[in-house]
């Protein structure tokens, strides 16, 4: 472009106006050609890059549903790998509220909510959650990963600061991205680094009127299950005037005496959270996610929630399957109990295996177990465990995830295997995994400790 | 491109000039309140500042009635709508136990598999109770069920490509496909009037953004060799590959992508072609495959197909379907894949009946004649009202068909009007179309019969002329109307 400008310039200060229209129609035709020259010398790399052998892994097929007990191949299966955590995939009560609406109402919702895709039961649902959890409203989403990278958008925007933990899963990471706020990641779950964060943030700051400031958490993290230390995080944010937004996707029906989540195990009045987010698809056996909080935090969002306004509604059958698990949750809190001593019978199991150790919190309902000394690489971990993983399925009929990152994912926490506990599991269940995790991880592992 | 007459485009401006100037005095007064009242947000920024929600606050709630409005049934042909009143002049709305039937035009039930099926019902009870409704789990870890693999190949037969991979909501699958493929040093070009899960998916996958003007293949052309000349910006060294997203169907507009233009021309500069069809695929071509289909394009010079099922499959999902590899890589990379709740197994149930009613496997003609069906009601629905004098938008064939109002205060007139007749339909304003451009949009489906059709016309009727809307005489002869007018693009 800089040539043709001097080029231009160099033919008007030279020629006569007749001339110079010729020397114009030259230069345009030269420019055309060129154009043609480099759109054809122009190669695109391949739309893929090339495929590599990690790249085919398969996963294990399930033939019946993913309860706590599952078929993979024909064989019968102990499956650590759903997060089923109250045990209510296959629940009688469950199943026969989802037939009686897929009866009534079909099985999709044809429409976003603002054009007739608003079914009584989607605000029926609304309704007993934020009774449940002891909130003004709630809004729900058709899809669990879709609520916090549409929440977050709707509330920050550009020039707000964002302050988040560096464990964050990959929904919260994208919804940050997208919210063009300034973010600053603190140290996974360290309250120390939160403080120097939210210090180094305000300081110097006397636009805290019109700025707007959040902290972002999760209450379990999916990445290495740790707990947050909520009420820590409540005294600092009351300390320098940030906004909460709690991820409760893997805490909601587990923690808590009745399993309110993070706020009643920590014993923090549920008002004091700005915005809990949670994905129905982990205790609740739904699908979709819900966003709760005060009256004007909703509302707002039923306009400016992309999430929410430009997609289809939750399909009616999952909303009434929601209705009906918080139904049986109030009706059986000894699932809760269960659920914990199952957790607890698990941690014991696993507290001495050779080259594994238990990074998660010991109330966490994901047992995350990750090498007690690394190979250097992620790819390096990430290949000892499949193996551990496929071996302990294949010969001892146990099924666990490893935790597997997308290329796009900046989350630098290490891998591991996650097991995810359930009220359903029976004793020898848990006995099982322990002993075969042991097994095979002594042999595994035993050129790397 | 839509042309608004003078007179029209002056009163549209008058309106909606007088209702900001109505919404900042009452604004005034509120700030007044306010300090006198004295503010109980102790120290913190409010959630909204200043004019952000100026436009939400004083011209979206005045109208809140129209939009949001909760059923009992399913949205089928007809459809039970719940009536709510308001005590505080529509700030907030309470349901009621009134209940009115009422003929639905807003819903995307384009073959009318809304609501319970005799083939596809019983077969989705059937997986519920085999499956449970959520599989708990990604994909990866334990959420890949015999179904999941089956509905893939389903939908990969039936698109026309080698293999294809589902999740379990379609906005995610654009704003989650779309980073994975591209990224920084990439280049994409996407059409104006692309869907908003398109623009997000474009902008967080940190690629540049750049737009063609809607529908035009020239000036897709233009773009494409000014951009490969220049290269990637301030550094101009040459782009790493370059990716053009249409839609299949403008779901605004009503609409059909210019596709073998775009092809051809994407096909010469070496660009990759993502076409979203999610208002097209079930509901256009032969036989229901979408707009390569009825244009005639094979679908091995596009390079990604994306679709959703909740439009013509009554389900709930989306796709990608491509190459082997590419879906391969896919399994691999996206975040959706790895990281959200697979797809609930009724609903991937649900889409692998309705495909085999549309392909006729069931053993009847039914998928036959709801494509007949379809096809002729939109074709019949636009040219009855195009001879009554109303602006209607779309191509033939297209089940989607938007009505233009231009002014804001006929947008809640016609909506509420049409409810009194029970006709319900959908009326979209700004943000979702330019400011001067309110439209109502109609959805037919298969399952309207002829009867729905004629009641809807007569009120349609009726309703045109209480509030003015026939642009148009009677006559179809538009080119009478070029002068006196003002394009609007």
């Amino acid at each position: 472009m800089k040539d043709f400008f001097s080029q231009m310039q160099s033919s008007w200060c030279t020629s006569e106006k007749k001339d110079c229209k010729v020397h114009i129609f030259e230069l345009v035709v030269h420019l055309k050609m060129e154009i043609d020259e480099l759109c054809d010398e122009w190669v695109p790399e391949p739309l893929i890059p090339k495929m590599t052998d990690e790249m085919r892994y398969e996963p294990p097929i399930l033939e019946s549903a993913a309860g706590s007990h599952t078929l993979i191949n024909g064989t019968e299966v102990i499956n650590f790998a759903s997060a089923n955590y109250l045990g209510l995939v296959g629940h009688g009560k469950l199943l026969e509220a989802c037939t009686e609406s897929l009866e009534k109402y079909g099985a999709g919702s044809c429409g976003p909510r603002g054009f007739y895709g608003t079914i009584d039961v989607h605000l029926d649902c609304e309704a007993r959650i934020a009774k449940f959890l002891g909130t003004p409203d709630s809004i729900l989403y058709s899809y669990g990963l879709s609520t916090m990278f549409s929440a977050i958008p709707a509330f920050c925007k550009k020039g707000d600061v964002i302050v988040a933990d560096e464990g964050v899963h990959w929904a919260i990471q994208n919804g940050l991205q997208l919210s063009r706020s300034t973010v600053v990641y603190f140290k996974h779950n360290d309250m120390e680094s939160l403080r120097d964060m939210l210090e180094k943030v305000t300081k110097g700051n006397k636009r805290a009127e019109k700025l707007r400031r959040y902290i972002v958490v999760e209450a379990v993290y999916q990445n290495s299950g740790q707990i947050a230390p909520l009420d820590e995080i409540i005294r600092l944010k009351e300390n320098y005037r940030f906004r909460v937004l709690l991820d409760e996707s893997n805490s909601m029906g587990v923690l808590g005496s009745s399993g309110r989540g993070l706020t009643e195990y920590c014993k923090v009045p549920v008002g004091k959270i700005d915005i809990i987010t949670a994905a129905m698809g982990h205790a609740l056996a739904t699908e979709g996610g819900v966003c709760t909080g005060s009256a004007r935090v909703i509302d707002h969002q039923r306009l400016s929630s992309s999430g929410y306004v430009f997609s289809a509604s939750l399909p009616p059958y999952l909303t009434s399957a929601a209705i009906t698990a918080i139904d049986i949750l109030e009706e059986n809190l000894d699932l809760i109990m269960k659920l914990k001593k199952n957790i607890g019978t698990l941690c014991r199991g696993l507290s001495d295996i050779q080259g594994l150790e238990i990074a998660s919190d010991l109330a966490s309902p994901i047992v995350f177990l990750r090498l007690k000394k690394s190979t250097g690489s992620l790819k390096g971990d990430l290949q000892v465990l499949e193996d551990i993983a496929q071996h302990v399925l294949k010969e001892d009929s146990v099924l666990v995830a490893t935790s597997r990152r997308s290329t796009l994912d900046k989350c630098k926490l290490p891998v591991g295997i996650r097991l995810f506990v359930s009220a359903a599991h029976t004793e020898d269940d848990l006995m099982k995994a322990g002993e075969s995790l042991k097994r095979v991880a002594a042999l595994a592992l035993n050129g790397h400790d | 491109m839509i042309t608004i007459p003078y007179l029209t485009a002056l009163t549209t401006y008058f309106s909606y000039g007088l209702l900001f100037v109505f919404g900042q005095f009452r604004d005034f007064f509120r700030k007044i309140a306010d300090w006198w009242l004295g503010s109980n947000l102790q120290g913190y920024a409010p959630i909204c500042l200043g004019l952000e929600d100026f436009y939400t606050r004083r011209l979206y709630l005045r109208i809140q009635d129209c939009f949001g409005r909760p059923i009992a049934s399913p949205p089928d042909s007809w459809v039970d709508l719940v009536e709510r009143v308001s005590k505080d002049n529509n700030k907030t709305l309470q349901r009621t136990a009134k209940i009115s039937r009422c003929l639905n035009l807003g819903s995307y039930n384009y073959l009318g598999f809304a609501a319970a099926d005799e083939y596809c019902t019983p077969r989705v009870i059937e997986s519920l109770k085999r499956f449970s409704p959520s599989t708990c789990s990604t994909r990866v870890d334990g959420g890949t069920t015999t179904l999941h693999n089956e509905l893939e190949e389903v939908v990969a037969n039936f698109v026309g490509k080698p293999a294809a991979i589902v999740f379990g909501m379609g906005y995610v699958t654009n704003s989650a496909v779309l980073p994975a493929l591209i990224g920084k040093g990439g280049l994409i070009i996407s059409d104006s009037l692309n869907h908003n899960s398109i623009v997000n998916g474009a902008r967080g996958s940190g690629a540049t953004v750049r737009v063609f003007q809607h529908n035009m293949p020239d000036h897709l052309e233009k773009v494409l060799r000014e951009q490969i000349a220049e290269g990637q910006p301030r550094t101009h060294r040459p782009w790493k590959k370059i990716m053009v997203l249409v839609e299949g169907i403008y779901s605004m507009e009503g609409e059909l992508c210019k596709l073998p233009e775009i092809v051809a021309i994407c096909k010469k500069y070496r660009a990759y072609v993502y076409l979203d069809e999610a208002h097209s695929i079930g509901a256009i071509g032969k036989t229901g495959r979408g707009v390569c289909e009825l244009l005639g394009v094979d679908t091995a010079d596009v390079d990604i197909l994306m679709g959703t099922f909740t439009k013509s499959f009554g389900s709930c999902g989306g796709y990608i379907a491509g190459s082997k590899e590419l879906i391969q890589y896919m399994k691999y990379s996206c975040p959706a894949h790895l990281y959200a709740t697979s797809i609930s197994p009724p609903a991937a149930q649900q889409i692998i009946s309705a495909i085999r009613v549309i392909l006729g496997e069931d053993g009847t003609s039914r998928g036959a004649q709801k494509l007949a069906r379809i096809r002729e009601n939109s074709n019949f629905f636009r040219s009855e009202l195009q001879k009554m004098g109303f602006e209607v938008l779309g191509d033939n064939d297209s089940p989607v068909m938007p009505v233009m109002l231009y002014n804001p205060a006929k947008i809640p007139a016609f909506s509420r009007e049409c409810l009194k007749n029970q006709v319900a339909v959908v009326t979209v304003a700004f943000p979702a179309t330019p400011l001067l451009l309110a439209r109502a949009r109609i959805c037919i489906s298969a399952s309207h019969t002829r009867e729905d059709l004629i009641k809807a016309l007569e009120v349609f009727s009726k309703v045109g002329d209480l509030i003015g809307i026939k642009y148009f005489p009677a006559e179809p002869d538009k080119q009478q109307q070029d002068d006196g007018r003002v394009k609007l693009e």
